[in-house]
């Protein structure tokens, strides 16, 4: 047996012994998703017993070094947990915009004590982080961005808005977008690091057209933010005033991270299911809603072998470099065709905003909440900005 | 596998690339031969010439003299023929008939295969009987006649049915027109007596023929594969066929963009390049995305075939429907973005609007193959 086929067949029984069969059930409501934090609690025993299974093997970022709380698994093997965790269904363990964004960004430009610190606290669901980048006035054009950071000398007092902050209003700490220099824009942004409860910052939910909450406005009044949280943690991740390179690496990393969300083979087309949703309902296809659906697994199924491609390429470190744009643009643009077939199949039982039958509205609260992916970590506009600059290298893009 | 090409066949697609850019170019081929009002359409000399790179048996098994690759390969090959438009024909001979051939005993392998391979033989195959493509239903009929079989039908949309040394006939030896077994498949020989050709030219100014067939006799050895099997040789032939045309397409579309691409970044309106509006830059980079995808619909559903899966004839059925989708926006977007001259017969992109139009229609276009997605999706 390879180390690959030995490791795969011990994963599995780790597995078998340790997901509980709750935690191998699709997600179906917010806190079906664990997401750590000081005042974390769980839903019920095997949320528990499974976090704590993975936090202890190293398993919620298992591809981290172990000295930061990973499993330190090579990528192939990562791969294989991957596969065995979707091949039982398992449910992440532990999500976080620390295990997405902050975490890569510190692994690629934070100190070792940074390291140390805030990354075995994010990898034991210690520490829930939120992400400070939008304002009001710069959403697209985020660079334009304002909120001010005064040097104190050991400090800044941080003044300014941020917009659309997920879950800014459960989260501990923050890492954080600010000014520190007015004169470049470009170079004039530190990527801070804070704790929510610093005097000075205050949450408030926005409502969103799905009747969800889980973004926030948050206020920065006065906010003292130190320079050093002790020998080696920087109040800052790279350098003062080079946050901008910083937050470019995220955007690229987040965008990956949703156009790998389009894949799927499994979900990919919806005719069939579709089709057999409206049986239930006594209905049938209209023929034109059926050529619609076959017109959309035709671009969905093509579109998984682009998001195959697109993997296999960049793990052989081929492919284009502003590839996740494109990913990020057809993704997030069939995910809205999607829902809006889903809802014409559905007709007025998909309307049903509060009924028991539609689990509380979630077609059409669905159906609306896919409206901002398009918007969300760029919106398709930009992407098609970027490509036409990066990719097709037109003039003046 | 890896969804994209291996060292082996990066290196094909290279000098297929160069080859195909030097020898099969649009001037050389499709212009010349087009205003010279050519009856083959296409240049025997060409066909030499890819025979001796070893193009024309790519499909063919090494033991019948041929280099045994897979649809990835003869991909790579199309997609090229397809970028440059090069009048060939590869697509009906090495992959349609090739595929046919393969199936065939061994002494009509011994019959043509050869011929194919050294490129002095060109192949047609000859499926389609009414204006769109239909293979359910075939009405073309072959009797027992003695030893053999009397032939009698039409079929249309027969490309460089006029040129071929045999042409692939799918005829009905029993039942009835749409069912599904009771098809046999014969090589017929050009001199056939009672075949008789209409040629016409086609909007891409490839020669195709309406066919008929007035008691053509055939000996037994004529048929490919079984009596009344046929069925399932066909539909071989038709995933060949249909996949090769996806690739070809890939080249189109991707020709098309390119041509655009570096069209909008040197013309000059209101004092800027026109590459510079908005309004074009997102319309190009729409396009990117879809024949990006495009492509590697066309790479998936060419691995799934030659790896046998039982997911490629879907696959195939994404492949071309989304190509034919991706190259028509390219041509269009294409002529669209060249403005006036995009209109007119000297600049090419109109070439490929016409390439576009005629290879989407070959073996099933999009409404076609996404019907065909939802059928054998089970919807
Ligand atoms: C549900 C949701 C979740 C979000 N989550 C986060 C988050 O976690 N963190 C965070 O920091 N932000 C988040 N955002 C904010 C998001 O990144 C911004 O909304 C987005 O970047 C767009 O900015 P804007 O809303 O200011 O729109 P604007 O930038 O004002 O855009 C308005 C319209 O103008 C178009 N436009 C703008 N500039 C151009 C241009 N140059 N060319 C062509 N068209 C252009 C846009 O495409 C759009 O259609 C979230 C937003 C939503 C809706």
């Amino acid at each position: 047996m390879s180390d690959l086929e030995q490791f795969r067949s011990e994963t599995r029984s780790w597995l078998e012994a340790n997901c509980p069969p709750e935690m191998r059930e699709p997600v179906r409501d917010d806190d079906d998703t664990y997401w750590g934090g000081r005042n974390a609690t769980f839903k019920n025993d095997a949320q528990k017993a499974w976090f704590e299974a993975c936090r202890d093997k190293g398993y919620t970022v298992p591809s981290w070094p172990k000295e930061y709380g990973g499993a330190g698994l090579a990528p192939a093997e990562a791969k294989v947990l991957r596969e065995e965790m979707s091949r039982i269904n398992a449910r992440p363990p532990l999500s976080s915009f620390g295990i997405w964004m902050l975490g890569p960004a510190l692994l690629q430009f934070g100190t070792e004590g940074q390291k140390q610190r805030f990354l075995n606290e994010i990898a034991r669901g210690e520490i829930r982080w939120c992400q400070g980048y939008s304002e009001p006035g710069s959403g697209s054009d985020l660079v334009s961005m304002q909120t001010f950071g005064e040097d104190k000398g050991d400090h800044w007092v941080v003044n300014g808005q941020k917009i659309w902050t997920s879950y800014a209003n459960h989260a501990d700490w923050i890492f954080c977008l600010v000014r520190t220099n007015k004169e470049d824009k470009y170079h004039g942004i530190t990527f801070m690091l804070f704790d929510m409860t610093s005097e000075g910052v205050s949450t408030k939910p926005i409502l969103l057209i799905s009747g969800n909450s889980p973004f926030c406005e948050t206020f920065m009044d006065d906010v003292k933010v130190p320079k050093s949280y002790g020998e080696d943690v920087p109040g800052y991740v790279g350098t003062i005033n080079r946050g901008w390179d910083v937050a470019k690496y995220l955007l690229g990393h987040e965008r990956e991270m949703i156009s790998g969300m389009g894949g799927g083979d499994r979900t990919a087309a919806i005719g069939a299911a579709m089709q057999r949703q409206a049986g239930k309902t006594g209905d049938e296809l209209d023929p034109l809603l059926r050529a619609d659906l076959a017109m959309f697994d035709v671009d969905a199924l093509a579109f998984t072998a682009m998001s195959e491609k697109f993997m296999d390429e960049m793990k052989a470190g081929k492919g284009h470099p502003a590839q996740p744009n494109m990913m990020k643009y057809v993704g997030t643009e069939l995910n809205k065709r999607r829902h809006e077939l889903m809802m014409s199949t559905g007709g007025t039982q998909a309307l049903e905003w509060e009924s028991e039958t539609t689990g509380g509205g979630k077609p059409s609260r669905n159906w609306l909440r896919t409206k901002a992916n398009s918007i969300e970590g760029g919106t398709s506009e930009v992407m098609l900005n970027v490509i036409s600059k990066r990719i097709l290298e037109l003039p003046g893009a | 596998m890896p969804l994209f090409h291996d060292d082996d066949q990066a290196m094909l697609a290279d000098t297929a690339t160069s080859f195909m850019a030097e020898e099969g170019n649009i001037a050389k081929h499709l212009r010349h031969w087009r205003d010279r009002d050519c009856k083959d359409g296409f240049g025997h000399g060409l066909w030499k010439q890819m025979a001796e790179m070893g193009f024309t048996g790519m499909l063919v098994s090494e033991d019948d003299g041929g280099l045994g690759m897979g649809h990835v390969e003869a991909g790579i090959v199309l997609e090229q023929i397809g970028r440059n438009l090069t009048p060939s024909p590869f697509l009906t001979s090495s992959v349609l008939a090739a595929t046919a051939l393969n199936h065939a005993s061994s002494d009509l392998k011994g019959r043509y295969l050869p011929g194919l391979v050294e490129g002095d033989s060109v192949f047609a195959v000859a499926i389609d009987e009414t204006a769109k493509h239909r293979p359910d239903r075939i009405t073309c009929k072959a009797e027992k006649s003695g030893n053999g079989f009397k032939l009698n039908g039409a079929k249309s949309f027969v490309i460089h049915g006029a040129s071929a040394d045999m042409l692939v006939v799918a005829a009905r030896t029993s039942g009835a027109d749409d069912d599904e077994d009771g098809i046999t498949l014969f090589a017929v020989p050009k001199d056939a007596s009672g075949m008789s050709h209409d040629a016409v030219r086609l909007v891409d100014s490839a020669m195709a023929t309406h066919t008929r067939f007035d008691g053509v006799e055939l000996d037994g050895d004529a048929v490919i594969g079984e009596v009344d099997g046929g069925r399932a040789i066909l539909n071989a032939m038709l995933n060949a066929g249909r996949i090769g045309a996806a690739a070809e397409g890939v080249g189109v579309a991707s020709g098309a963009m390119d041509m655009t691409i570096d069209y909008i970044k040197q013309r000059k309106q209101f004092g800027r390049l026109i590459g510079e509006f908005q309004a074009l830059q997102h319309r190009a980079a729409h396009l990117y995305s879809e024949v990006e995808i495009a492509r590697a619909a066309t790479i998936k559903a060419q691995q799934l075939l030659d790896g046998g899966s039982e997911r490629a004839e879907l696959m195939i059925s994404v492949a071309k429907a989304k190509v034919a989708k991706a190259a028509g926006l390219a041509v269009k977007e294409g002529v669209q973005m060249h403005g006036g001259i995009g209109m007119t017969d000297e600049y090419d992109i109109g070439l490929y609007m016409k390439r576009d139009r005629a290879l989407a229609e070959f073996l099933g276009d999009a409404y076609f193959h996404a019907n065909r997605v939802a059928q054998l999706s089970g919807y």
